[in-house]
């Protein structure tokens, strides 16, 4: 039984290391995902950005608490966050007045290994980055 | 006791705002071990920094916040000795707000 367990979760772990080859060849852009919700930002035009860095731990041993930072140099009026796997995608969304940084620092909660992506709006345009941050539930490492 | 816990430091003309909340941040899903029910859901949703009268960050909430949500920020301006108000709403319409001044 034990043995099985383990087949099926190194399967399970299989399985999302293709995801994540995917993403670093960029085969799933956040774009990608961002387009399966167009009506969450009124527009289902992204361009993806080097100018935001998303500050987030590679493996999460703990999905209850994932800390998140977010830096971006583009003039940001709203960032937000969102974790495409949860089953409520949008984490949380920051207004920021006109003279705050474009830097925000959270901690959130993850169902399971998803990307992390932060969408920055900037005048009338939308600019992204994804991360994956890998969600282990037993915490031991794996 | 105030739910909200808050530092304010200013350096080099940008102030870092440091918060942290003490709320349950319920998602709704998740089970009772006892009863077998489910637990409702009660987060916030919405939370406002103020310096001054001017609102630096509105930040808008889902149920994805860790438990005790910690936030973090920086604005430009702001001088030692100004206040700076944060408070938060939650779903079920509890709020709390917290002063504090810029070190």
């Amino acid at each position: 039984m034990t043995s099985m367990k383990r087949r099926t979760f190194l399967r399970g772990s299989i399985a999302t290391g293709a995801v994540g080859v995917a993403v670093g060849a960029g085969l799933l852009t956040p774009q990608m995902v961002l387009a399966a919700w167009p009506g969450l930002f009124g527009s289902k035009d992204h361009t993806g950005s080097d100018q935001i860095k998303i500050k987030a731990p590679d493996i999460a041993e703990n999905g209850a608490v994932v800390p998140i930072s977010i830096t971006t140099d583009l003039a940001a009026d709203t960032i937000s966050i969102i974790a495409d796997k949860n089953a409520s995608p949008l984490a949380a969304s920051f207004i920021l007045g006109s003279d705050t940084e474009g830097f925000v620092s959270t901690r959130i909660k993850m169902g399971k290994t998803a990307n992390v992506i932060a969408v920055v709006k900037s005048g009338d345009k939308l600019f992204s980055t994804g991360k994956e941050v890998k969600v282990t539930i037993g915490g031991c490492g794996g | 006791m105030s739910s909200i816990k808050m530092r304010a430091k200013a350096s080099g003309g940008v102030t870092t705002i440091k918060a942290l909340i003490s709320h349950p941040m319920e998602t709704g899903t998740r089970k009772d071990k006892k009863t077998g029910k489910k637990i409702p859901a009660h987060f916030i949703q919405e939370v406002v920094c103020k310096h001054g009268d001017k609102t630096v960050m509105t930040a808008q909430w889902g149920a994805a916040i860790s438990k005790n949500p910690y936030l973090s920020f920086k604005f430009k301006g702001g001088n030692a000795g100004d206040t700076v108000s944060l408070s938060w709403t939650d779903n079920k319409g509890n709020s709390d707000s917290a002063d504090g001044s810029i070190s």
